[in-house]
């Protein structure tokens, strides 16, 4: 609220009014790459406006370089995060829905000022999000219980199946979907070990760059998520093209992009999540849990 | 090698906040028993009195039930499962929050070491509330169906040994599923209980949705066969659990039942000796024994039984009894007076019957009920000893020569909730653990829990199953 209220005051205050007036401190929004906040390498921001076409941040805008920093933050992080106990992870998970939730109204006025919807309605986003990160929070340790298996092979051995994190996924971010979407992209990859870069929503990248300050202060330990904005036809292909990236989710991509993208990610025949028809506030299905999943096969002998 | 002096390492008791008396925890509110019955709980290292806590009649169970149900009509089994999930959230951070004073608490009730206490029991509370958190918005995922339907009002009588473990194995998935409860908790362990009704409290759990009634036999018998209830799960032993099943017959209700075993913990000649050792000592003297599944027969191969022996007398010889809340004991108090008249009486069978005793030399505290870690070596299978579920430290000692014959031996029991293999051979390892009749089979390791392992018996040491994504299936319409 401070920060729309210096946005739009110096047209409506009168000079004598703005003369006693306490003068909001704004934020910069910065990147999120292994734990720290850099600007952009490349010095460049770009302008984000409200809904109303106001000014509301110079965000950074990220460059090939910062979106290669974030994969080797990511890749630097998954030994760690995805060697953590699932127990550990759903903790993690869940400490960040209890931190989104002390920060409710903060997110509730930046999702109204981007998508420019009406309070229940940014309020009912907010909490879904919140929500999001619960029940993912507790698949941490389930999703084995679901996705795995014995199997009742024809001879004396023991034989079981279970899933295991792909590795560095990156995401495109859904671009009319903030915070809700942004957290429905980046949770399924995570809370099975998976380390993330996501470029935020272009149009609307300040929800996602706040949740990275949540993130932040939280238990998630630094690289396993990574936030980069700025311009997704210009970033995106790094990420689709990169080698060490194992999967992509394509949400944020234009249709024409998107294809462009997915030939890009054969190359190291990354797995690829294409954007559905997704209504982000619906309970989300499996679909992009088990697409950041390898399953694993072991046998051993039975006998004495 | 002697035993280590150590200086004593008493946790403080000061983290605990006893009140003198303590009512019934019924519809979100503590109230007194309508005849005004009551009994006290002691420390079973010093008997020192603790509480005056009430003993439910018929009268107050049934206010139980009736808040229960109530609860579950117009509020848990109406409420989406991402909010009740929050409510067993929450349930989870404040036992973590205040373990430190639940681990004491467990401690003084019940007599078991602090190290136990604070390591094991409390954050193993806290982990299974927050898996069958989980779970509650998740039950259409679970293989039960697309939208598996709670039971209802769900009666619950768990045992002294682990009791807010215990709670929390049967509270969690039960409120996970939507059903409400009526948990009784033992009569010599009611505190930790009391205290989880006061968590329940402060977590805002809607009233009625937890409700706690203390007593005794009776209180129980009075639980499982109230006809509001849906469910009864029981975990105790085997003489009980079969009277319930009994009762059940008639009444139609679901049940679930979690009884004795005699576990065989099996060590081959190629095992690692000292860890195996280990495995052994943690198997038996862990909670004085006072386990269910605790590795109470030990079957040697026949050709490392004189060294395994030795080193197990060895170590026996130096674990510390004592003060449970000393932060270096290893084997706390018997917990009960009951419970040590029927270790030693049974102790006295198996001298009787013929077979050698040895005890770990140790110095029993003057007060309080104490049992030394006892070995009885020459034990045959038809001696009590290796029949009966004796719930105290004491381990016998058989032999076998092969494979079959070991799970020969092991299977030669009403019971089947756990065994215990000691071997480097992982074909050998899988190869026994398909033969064994038992529930859990731990494998170069023993007594190990996690909430999403699936525990529970075969045979008389009762079925269902607690814990994972089976642990459901007790508290759903399946």
């Amino acid at each position: 609220m401070a920060g729309k209220a210096a946005g739009t005051g110096w047209r409506r205050t009168s000079m004598s009014e703005l003369a006693g007036a306490r003068i909001a401190v704004r934020k910069t929004y910065k990147l999120y790459i292994g734990g720290a906040f850099p600007r952009s390498e490349s010095g460049r921001s770009y302008l984000v406006t409200d809904h109303k076409g106001r000014f509301a941040a110079n965000a950074a805008m990220a460059s090939r370089k910062d979106a290669r920093d974030a994969v080797a933050a990511a890749r630097k992080a998954f030994g760690g995060w995805s060697a953590a106990t699932a127990y550990n992870r759903g903790q993690v998970l869940y400490r960040v829905a209890e931190l989104l939730e002390g920060r409710r109204a903060q997110f509730v006025a930046e999702v109204r000022a981007a998508e420019g919807l009406g309070p229940r309605r940014a309020e009912a986003l907010v909490d879904a999000a919140i929500d999001r990160w619960v029940w993912y929070a507790g698949w941490s340790d389930k999703i084995a219980q679901v996705r795995g298996a014995t199997n009742p092979v024809a001879g004396p051995y023991f034989n079981f199946s279970l899933p295991e994190p792909t590795g560095v996924v990156a995401v495109i971010a859904p671009e009319a979907s903030s915070l809700l979407g942004f957290v429905s992209v980046i949770a399924p990859a995570v809370v099975s070990g998976n380390t993330v870069v996501a470029l935020a929503s272009e149009r609307f990248p300040l929800p996602a760059v706040t949740l990275s300050e949540v993130l932040a202060t939280s238990d998630v330990p630094g690289g396993v998520i990574n936030v980069l904005t700025g311009r997704t036809a210009e970033i995106a292909p790094w990420l689709a093209s990169h080698m060490d990236v194992n999967a992509i989710d394509l949400s944020g991509a234009p249709d024409a992009l998107a294809d462009d993208l997915a030939v890009a990610a054969a190359d190291n025949l990354k797995r690829v999540v294409r954007a559905g028809d997704e209504d982000w506030t619906q309970p989300p299905a499996l679909k992009r849990m088990l697409a950041y999943l390898e399953t694993k096969t072991v046998w051993h002998p039975a006998g004495t | 090698m002697g035993k280590f002096e150590y200086a004593p390492a008493p946790e403080s008791r000061a983290v605990v906040s006893l009140r003198e008396s303590y009512g019934l925890f019924i519809g979100g509110e503590f109230t007194p028993g309508v005849d005004g019955h009551a009994f006290k709980t002691i420390s079973p290292a010093t008997e020192e009195v603790l509480a005056e806590v009430t003993e439910a009649g018929p009268a107050d169970v049934d206010r139980a039930v009736i808040a229960a149900r109530k609860a579950y009509e117009h509020t848990w089994a109406l409420m989406p499962g991402t909010e009740r999930a929050k409510y067993l959230f929450r349930i989870a951070r404040i036992v973590q929050e205040r373990a430190r004073e639940l681990a004491v608490l467990e401690s003084l009730d019940n007599g078991k070491p602090i190290r136990e206490s604070r390591d094991v029991d409390i954050p193993l509370v806290a982990a299974h509330f927050f898996y069958y958190a989980g779970w509650a918005d998740k039950l259409e995922h679970a293989g039960f169906g697309p939208a598996p339907r709670p039971l209802g009002v769900v009666g619950q009588v768990i045992p002294w040994n682990f009791p807010l473990l215990m709670l929390a194995w049967k509270i969690a998935p039960a409120l996970a599923c939507g059903n409400t409860v009526v948990l009784k908790p033992a009569e010599t362990t009611p505190l930790t209980a009391l205290a989880f009704a006061e968590i329940c409290q402060q977590a805002d759990v809607p009233p009625g949705v937890v409700n706690i009634v203390t007593g005794a036999g009776e209180t129980g018998r009075a639980l499982v066969t109230h006809p509001g209830i849906d469910k009864v799960a029981f975990t105790g032993s085997t003489e009980v659990g079969k009277e319930i099943a009994r009762a059940c017959a008639h009444s139609r209700q679901k049940l679930t039942l979690e009884l004795g075993g005699k576990a065989a913990n099996i060590v081959f000649e190629d095992a690692p000796i000292d860890q195996a050792v280990e495995g052994i000592v943690n198997g038996i003297f862990f909670n004085q024994g006072h386990v269910c599944c605790a590795g109470s027969r030990l079957l040697v191969q026949e050709s490392v039984y004189t060294e395994v022996l030795a080193a197990l007398r060895r170590r026996l010889e130096t674990l510390r009894l004592g003060d449970p809340l000393d932060k270096n004991t290893d084997v706390g108090a018997i917990n009960s007076a009951a419970q040590l008249a029927k270790i030693r009486e049974l102790s006295q069978v198996g001298e009787a019957e013929g077979a050698q005793r040895w005890s770990a030399p140790c110095d029993l505290p003057v007060k309080g009920f104490w049992f030394p870690p006892t070995v009885f070596t020459g034990v045959s299978q038809a001696h009590r000893i290796a029949r009966e579920e004796i719930f105290g430290p004491v381990l016998s000692v058989l032999t076998f020569r092969t494979p079959a014959e070991a799970v020969e031996k092991a299977n030669n029991t009403p019971y089947g909730l756990s065994a215990g293999i000691w071997t480097d051979k992982g074909s050998l390892i899988l190869w026994m653990a398909s033969r064994l009749r038992a529930g859990v089979v731990w494998a170069n390791t023993f007594n190990k829990f996690d909430p999403t392992s699936p525990f529970g018996g075969y045979k008389e040491s009762g079925y269902g199953r607690e814990g994972g994504r089976h642990g459901l299936e007790a508290y759903l319409d399946v």
